[in-house]
């Protein structure tokens, strides 16, 4: 063997060990039929391509991206603000450990916690009851907004994390240089600290929308009928139909969807930076 | 050319800035900065230097006190609606842009045409000497060359004041010299008030027209480099600026030019350049150029000390001597002239006379007793 192999040998193994031989088996378990208990058989079949373009997955699919990239959308414009003023804080490593500490709770809790939060006798409802401002309880839950309310709250220190990163290696002594060469405070911000954060920017995006696109527990518990989710679609199928090579096939659906996005997004973000 | 008739540029009057109640950056600091002037800020460190500058500029709003540009008020206007434009001390180069657009910035912003740009850019780059660099990016230039952008990117808008923060600080030695007299030439060129900032003494002296001393927020003098050097105003500036011997004592005898000061090292002369009665404190300094070190018994009505070489350290073009006379160092420096006074070579643990004239002292303070 040359040098050169021996040092890529760990990189090798470790690639097909995690990705290659996972994502192997998901293809091809893609193209077989399953069996009436939940197992998996030959021959090979395009089938459950077939039956998923037939069906609701196309409107699924379309969904589960238009509520990520909702929840990105927001998650962004409420991770920009908080950045910078952590950033340009004196209290710093306080603020840091703030984001951070939600982390310490189990994922599960924090969404139930949310249900108490919101649900039809959690404490808001009880509030404006109280304070007599509606009769009857308001559903929060159980739709798409509180999807998306819970995939922002869930994954905003993924973005503000980068971003803050970028942030705080930026020089803000260019904010002063730009207005003193005429620019006004938001223009500064826009022609002369974007450019610099924009890693730290592209990375919370991303950071945030591949999860979100994957997202099974929270519209599961705090989503409804019309916020079914790709992830809850695939979880269906293995555990109640027990049909795992049309599960399969979703999921490679997911990861292409994926992957399209994430081109797309590299693509349009490389191509305006000089 | 001067629309208002105002003599001054830039005027601070009694301006305080407070940061918090232990932070006082500025006290009462009072300035003017004649048109056109080359006018320096020196102090040490965390003297407020930069705050002056930053509020001239508008990035800090006073606490108290007036600044005006050109003779009008400007405490309430932002950076971006002041006539006057910076060089940071870091550069604040635009990492994202080319030096060319880091330049045109400023007239991008003021929406300029593509060819007003290019022919203002092309006569900045020409001023600063940046010819061919224009399409590279700030990274790959070095210390120097970010320098001229910053230099060409704040003069492009044509501002009435350039304000420069230790702009060379960050270069050796050698370019350092080189960019000075480059800002020289520049603002030769260019014709605006230039007020730079720095805390290394020979560049302020080397360039300058007028420097204010600073120290701890307060302005110790304005003057000239010679006034400032030659007459300084207290024991702070003095010290400051170059190295010097000082002397306290009691006056025992005035005369109409000298006074007579009976110091640690007995009765000295002094060059009376302060009223004072005999019985009065004293402070008086001699420049160490101005004191000589001979073996030769010193020329009459001289001031002299004797003393013991305690260090002499050579330096190409002058000689530093320290002479420890009872128990203190006494500085004197020899120009290498070859028709010096005493031919007899000096080495350490020599014993020396130390002598002066007292008409190159400088009577600094003088307090009543
Ligand atoms: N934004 C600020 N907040 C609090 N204190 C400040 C601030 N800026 C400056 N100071 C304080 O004000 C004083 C003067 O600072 P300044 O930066 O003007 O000094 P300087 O003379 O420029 O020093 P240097 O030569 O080190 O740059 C210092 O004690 C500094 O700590
Ligand atoms: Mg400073």
């Amino acid at each position: 063997m040359k040098r050169h192999d021996i040092y890529t040998l760990p990189i090798l193994i470790w690639l097909s060990l995690f990705f290659t031989i996972p994502l192997s088996i998901t293809v091809i378990m893609s193209f077989m039929s399953s069996t009436p208990y939940g197992g998996v058989t030959l021959p090979f079949t395009v089938g459950n391509y077939v039956e998923i373009m037939k069906g609701r997955i196309l409107a699924i699919l379309w969904r589960t991206i238009r509520i990520s990239a909702l929840s990105t959308l927001i998650t962004l414009g409420l991770s920009l603000p908080v950045s910078f003023f952590m950033a340009t804080s004196k209290w710093k490593n306080l603020l840091l450990m703030a984001t951070i500490i939600p982390f310490w709770t189990n994922f599960i809790i924090r969404i139930f916690a949310w249900i108490f939060l919101l649900g039809n006798n959690g404490m808001l409802n009880n509030i404006l009851i109280q304070l007599g401002i509606v009769k009857n309880p308001i559903t929060f839950l159980y739709n798409s907004w509180a999807v998306v309310v819970v995939i922002v709250y869930t994954y905003l220190p993924y973005m503000i994390l980068p971003i803050y990163s970028a942030m705080e290696k930026f020089d803000f002594s260019m904010i002063d240089a730009a207005m003193d060469l005429g620019a006004t405070k938001i223009r500064a911000i826009f022609k002369v600290m974007f450019p610099s954060i924009k890693g730290g920017i592209t990375a919370g995006i991303l950071f945030v929308f591949i999860p979100a696109l994957g997202s099974y527990a929270i519209p599961e518990l705090v989503g409804g009928r019309d916020s079914v989710m790709l992830g809850n679609l695939i979880a269906w199928e293995i555990t109640t139909a027990r049909n795992w090579p049309y599960a399969t096939a979703l999921s490679n659906i997911l990861f292409v969807s994926t992957a399209l996005a994430l081109f797309l997004y590299l693509k349009i973000q490389g191509s305006d930076g000089k | 050319m001067d629309k208002d008739g105002a003599v001054y540029s830039v005027e601070l009057e009694n301006v305080t800035k407070i940061f918090d109640e232990s932070t006082v950056a500025m006290k009462n600091v009072s300035l003017k900065v004649k048109k056109g002037e080359f006018f320096s800020i020196l102090g040490p460190s965390g003297c407020g230097k930069t705050t002056t500058l930053r509020i001239i500029g508008g990035f800090e709003t006073p606490n108290e006190g007036t600044v005006r540009i050109d003779g009008r008020r400007v405490n309430n206007l932002p950076p971006n609606r002041r006539p006057v434009n910076m060089v940071f001390q870091n550069y604040a180069l635009f990492p994202h842009l080319s030096v060319f657009e880091n330049i045109a910035f400023p007239l991008r912003l003021k929406k300029m045409t593509e060819s007003e740009i290019r022919e203002k850019v092309e006569y900045m780059v020409e001023l600063v000497k940046l010819k061919g660099q224009e399409r590279k990016f700030p990274r790959q230039l070095s210390g120097g060359q970010k320098q001229r952008v910053a230099l060409a990117r704040a003069l492009v808008n044509e501002p009435r004041v350039l304000l420069l923060d230790e702009p060379l600080s960050s270069l050796d030695a050698k370019l350092r010299q080189y960019m000075l007299m480059e800002l020289d030439r520049i603002h030769d060129e260019v014709g605006i008030t230039f007020i730079y900032v720095t805390h290394d003494q020979a560049e302020a002296m080397s360039v300058s027209d007028e420097i204010a001393v600073m120290n701890n927020g307060v302005i110790e003098q304005v003057g000239t480099p010679p006034e400032i050097y030659e007459s300084p105003a207290n024991t702070f500036v003095a010290g400051f600026i170059g190295e010097t011997n000082f002397f306290v004592g009691k006056v025992v005898d005035v005369s109409s030019e000298y006074l007579k000061v009976e110091t640690r090292f007995g009765i000295l002369t002094c060059y009376k350049d302060k009223e004072a009665k005999i019985g009065d404190t004293v402070e008086f300094m001699i420049r160490p150029e101005k004191v000589y070190v001979t073996k030769n018994y010193p020329p009459q009505n001289m001031n002299f000390l004797r003393g013991k070489v305690d260090q002499l350290i050579y330096l190409g073009s002058h000689t530093k001597y320290y002479i420890m006379v009872e128990n203190t160092l006494i500085r004197s420096i020899k120009q290498h002239t070859r028709y010096w006074m005493d031919e007899s070579t000096i080495s350490w643990d020599d014993e020396v006379y130390v002598w002066w004239n007292p008409d190159d002292s400088y009577l600094i303070k003088v307090t009543g007793g």
